[in-house]
């Protein structure tokens, strides 16, 4: 089980760039909302054609721009789910499941037999005679679902499979899905914006940023060391600076006005850094003298939020370089409820307060 | 009374309306796939008979159909029928003068169409004509319904073209509206008036009927939109 896939398209001003291979397993395609992620399942699917390139399955050609190839989506066999899973509103959940069986099952009845195996797998028993307007919306991505797998698809393509839903419903369908995608043996491609969804449902996560895509990496290496800012914003990371080489193992943040020592290999030509909100932590004023990676900052503001405070800090630092309202550079910085309530009750908090970042939370990026 | 004008009127109006139904329909699926300039410019030509006075319409179809004309000199010796001054004249009048408001309305309820829906369908394996006649059709049943009503309204109360191409011969081409105008200039207006009541009527009820779907077709909208995401 091998995807390949490289393709163009020009929509406007608009370009899509994709590029990448995959396997079996779920490959997340993590993106900001525009960035042509649903297009390029799109294209995938064949509802779309690229402008140039080529898309290989298991060893299918189902695009070649140069060969002049374009197989028609309805023998791609890609299991495409909607955002909006797209049931057909004129038919009931049965009839909308033997549409997906239609074209893979000619035996009227084998089918009926595979619709009610997959009625029962999905908890579909009793909703045969409903109309999609009458479902939830976790009934209606069930029943979408099961639409799919039963036209036997290759391949999985999800389009934010959880962004019609509320909160609640989310969970229990992650859930489902995650175990429908258990049991699937082809490979799955999961597109979102959400960085959690991805973490937590996929092995692998291709990048997309204004409709270009970066080479599949492994989830973990993702949260843990990603490469260029856009991959570091996906990832979650709030804080960045400038950064220049300031001699071996040493960063210059040039919005912080700080050089802060880094552990590791820098790639090659970084010009940013990223330090994650809770990776800072707060130093008593006697203690930060002296101290490496630690600089003065300013509060702003103090933020509760459910779990946790958010303290958002202006680097003392950057004063001499930069005008005093220059909302731009602001370092938001995380710690639980208590330890900020232990801190406060023990520091003077007007004079400014010292952060310290370990040199191995110090990313550099591209 | 001679009950002939009826009978012509409802047969042209009927065969034009499915000549109508299925040309419309194909013309508004097959143009909106269109290049946008030449869409814009099909668009324009097709709606024309809309707004252009019937008469005008009719001056076009003499031209174009007349027996002295290429092509209708050229029916004329293939097949030996004229194309003006008989009973069917009127089907070609009534059909284009309809056809914008059946073009024009399914090319509205297309338009509104979810294309994801068609997609869908792709993907899992339908074929076009299936998506078309079972998804993509019963998605826009009440928008073409409505159309079609209009149009057959339409060619029900076809005057101007029709007097020019097929004029007034009672009982081989008469139709309500010709044979109302007729009876007036004879001074004949009791029995004008009495086929004047006769178009009310059946003028009324199929703007009724077209009220009635577009009431359901709101109804349905409402009921569905709810689910329909984003």
């Amino acid at each position: 089980m091998a995807f390949y896939v490289d393709i163009r398209k020009k929509l406007g001003d608009f370009e899509l760039q994709v590029s990448f291979e995959t396997k079996e397993g779920v490959t997340g395609i993590l993106g900001a909302s525009g960035s042509g992620k649903s297009m390029t399942l799109r294209c995938i699917a064949g509802v779309v054609r690229p402008d140039e390139g080529r898309i290989e399955l298991d060893g299918t050609v189902l695009f070649d721009s140069k060969k002049g190839i374009h197989q028609k989506p309805q023998f791609r066999q890609t299991g495409l789910l909607f955002q909006n899973y797209a049931l057909f509103p004129n038919m009931t959940v049965r009839q909308n499941l033997k549409a997906g069986v239609r074209a893979r099952e000619k035996d009227p009845k084998k089918a009926e037999q595979k619709i009610d195996e997959m009625m029962e797998r999905f908890c579909l028993e009793g909703l045969g005679d409903y109309r999609p307007c009458q479902l939830s919306g976790g009934q209606q991505q069930r029943t979408a679902l099961a639409r799919i797998l039963l036209s036997r698809p290759r391949m999985l393509l999800l389009d934010e499979p959880f962004s019609a839903l509320d909160g609640y419903l989310k969970w229990n369908l992650e859930l489902e899905l995650a175990g429908v995608l258990r049991e699937y043996k082809g490979s799955t491609l999961f597109v979102s914006h959400s960085r959690d969804e991805i973490y937590r449902m996929c092995d692998r996560v291709c990048v997309m940023d204004q409709g270009t895509s970066s080479p599949v990496i492994p989830v973990r290496q993702l949260f843990d060391a990603p490469v260029s800012k856009a991959a570091a914003l996906l990832s979650g990371c709030k804080n960045y600076s400038r950064a220049h080489p300031a001699g071996k193992g040493k960063v210059y943040a040039e919005d912080w006005n700080v050089t802060l020592e880094y552990e590791g290999e820098a790639p090659e030509g970084f010009c940013c850094l990223g330090v994650r909100s809770h990776y800072f932590r707060f130093v008593p004023a006697e203690e930060a003298k002296d101290q490496k990676n630690t600089f003065c900052c300013r509060i702003l503001q103090v933020i509760e939020d459910v779990f946790s405070m958010i303290v958002m800090l202006f680097p003392l630092p950057t004063e001499e370089t930069v005008s005093k309202d220059d909302r731009g550079i602001q370092i938001r910085a995380e710690l639980t409820k208590e330890q900020w309530e232990r801190f406060r009750s023990q520091e003077d908090l007007s004079e400014g307060v010292w952060i310290h970042v370990n040199p191995e939370d110090v990313m550099l990026l591209k | 009374m001679d009950w002939f004008p009826l009978y012509n009127s409802l047969r042209i109006a009927l065969i034009s309306s499915v000549i109508v139904f299925f040309t419309g329909i194909a013309s508004a699926y097959y143009i909106a796939r269109l290049h946008p300039v030449l869409k814009g410019f099909l668009d324009v030509v097709l709606t024309l008979p809309l707004v252009l006075p019937p008469t005008v319409v009719g001056y076009f179809l003499l031209v174009l159909l007349g027996p002295r004309r290429p092509f209708g000199e050229w029916f004329l010796g293939v097949f030996g029928a004229k194309l003006i001054m008989t009973w069917y004249s009127g089907i070609f009048a009534a059909s284009v003068v309809a056809f914008p408001l059946m073009y024009r309305t399914a090319r509205g309820a297309f338009e509104s169409f979810d294309e994801t829906l068609a997609a869908a369908g792709q993907t899992l394996g339908l074929s076009d004509i299936y998506i078309f006649w079972r998804i993509r059709m019963p998605a826009c049943r009440q928008g073409i319904l409505a159309g079609a009503v209009l149009a057959f309204a339409r060619a029900l109360g076809e005057y101007g073209a029709t007097s020019m191409i097929a004029g007034y011969t009672p009982g081989r081409t008469a139709t309500i509206s010709t044979t109302v105008y007729q009876l007036w200039r004879t001074d004949n207006s009791e029995l004008a008036f009495r086929w004047v009541l006769v178009n009310v009527a059946i003028s009324a009820a199929v703007l009724f009927a077209v009220n009635l779907l577009e009431r359901r077709e709101r109804k349905n909208h409402r009921r569905q939109s709810p689910g329909k995401g984003v």
